[in-house]
């Protein structure tokens, strides 16, 4: 079972390649019993989406629960 | 339809064209080339590189906004290239020492023993409530978010989220580890989530309910 923590490092790390069959497995168990680490989840695709507008300018990928955002200061 | 292309075309090329337009975008995005090279001359030289470039292929836009993305795709492409090929043109010493910055950052206090999370950490849904504060507010906080990151963190996760290198370019040009990478990108995500969560997330919702 694994714990929090290592979930949020499977997480960070499920952002620069794709894990394996295993740690999925285990990652989606975990994720399904515990809102926190469900919160976590999404806040990392967050702020990937976030980054991704920062440098686009112009929004599409978002973040927010329904508003846009404006763009970038850029 | 003859017309309205032409149109279109036209107002790309005045944008391109107009002086004050094209100072306030390389204004902008020399501030965005210096942040990832950590260059000003390097910048200087891939801001050129993409005005030339975007000058060369004019094509027609829908305004303003297509335009800067438009060119901002271009110095994208161009800085890449220029951190691909780090080890050859500028030493890496800006880069080396990444993910020492702060190597006995854990995050550990935010779990408890079994590694769950603290009750008062543990991660809520991220929402804006309506525009409690203004939008533009949110992209000052995340400059502000990103710029306490520890300098070098800050760089490898730039190169990765906004320039979107691949893994192993960015181990080439910060001459590190793949797993020194992973803890890097770690530690730089935890940072930011935490920042944006203090400083946006749960600001907006404090003031949303005293509202
Ligand atoms: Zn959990």
């Amino acid at each position: 079972m694994l714990s929090c923590r290592e979930v949020t490092l499977l997480l960070s790390e499920s952002l620069e390649h794709p894990l394996k069959l295993r740690e999925r497995m285990a990652l989606k168990i975990h994720l399904a019993m515990c809102d926190g680490c469900h919160s976590f989840e999404k806040q990392m695709f967050s702020l990937r989406g976030v980054a991704k507008q920062y440098v686009n300018g112009l929004a599409d990928e978002l973040i927010k629960c329904e508003d846009e955002l404006p763009p970038p200061p850029l | 339809m003859k017309i309205n292309l032409e149109k279109s075309t036209k107002t790309t090329s005045e944008f391109l064209h107009d002086g004050e337009v094209v100072e306030d975008l390389r204004r902008q995005m020399l501030k965005f080339a210096t942040q990832q090279l950590g260059d000003f001359h390097l910048a200087e030289d891939a801001v050129q590189d993409a005005l030339i470039g975007a000058l060369k292929n004019v094509t027609s836009f829908g305004g303003r906004a297509a335009l800067k993305t438009w060119v901002f795709a271009i110095l994208k492409n161009k800085i890449a290239d220029v951190l691909r090929s780090k080890q050859k043109t500028v030493n890496v010493s800006s880069l080396q020492g990444a993910g020492e910055e702060d190597e006995n950052e854990d995050f550990m206090s935010l779990f408890d023993q079994k590694g769950g999370w603290n009750h008062d950490d543990r991660p809520s849904q991220w929402c804006d409530p309506e525009a409690s504060l203004s939008q533009k507010d949110f992209w000052i906080v995340f400059e502000a978010c990103l710029d306490h990151l520890p300098p070098k963190q800050a760089r490898i996760f730039m190169m990765r989220e906004f320039i979107e290198l691949e893994t192993d370019e960015i181990c080439e040009a910060a001459d590190i580890t793949i797993n020194l990478l992973f803890v890097t990108l770690y530690r730089a995500r935890m940072r930011l989530r935490e920042c944006m969560d203090m400083n946006w997330y749960q600001r907006s919702q404090n003031h949303a309910e005293l509202s």
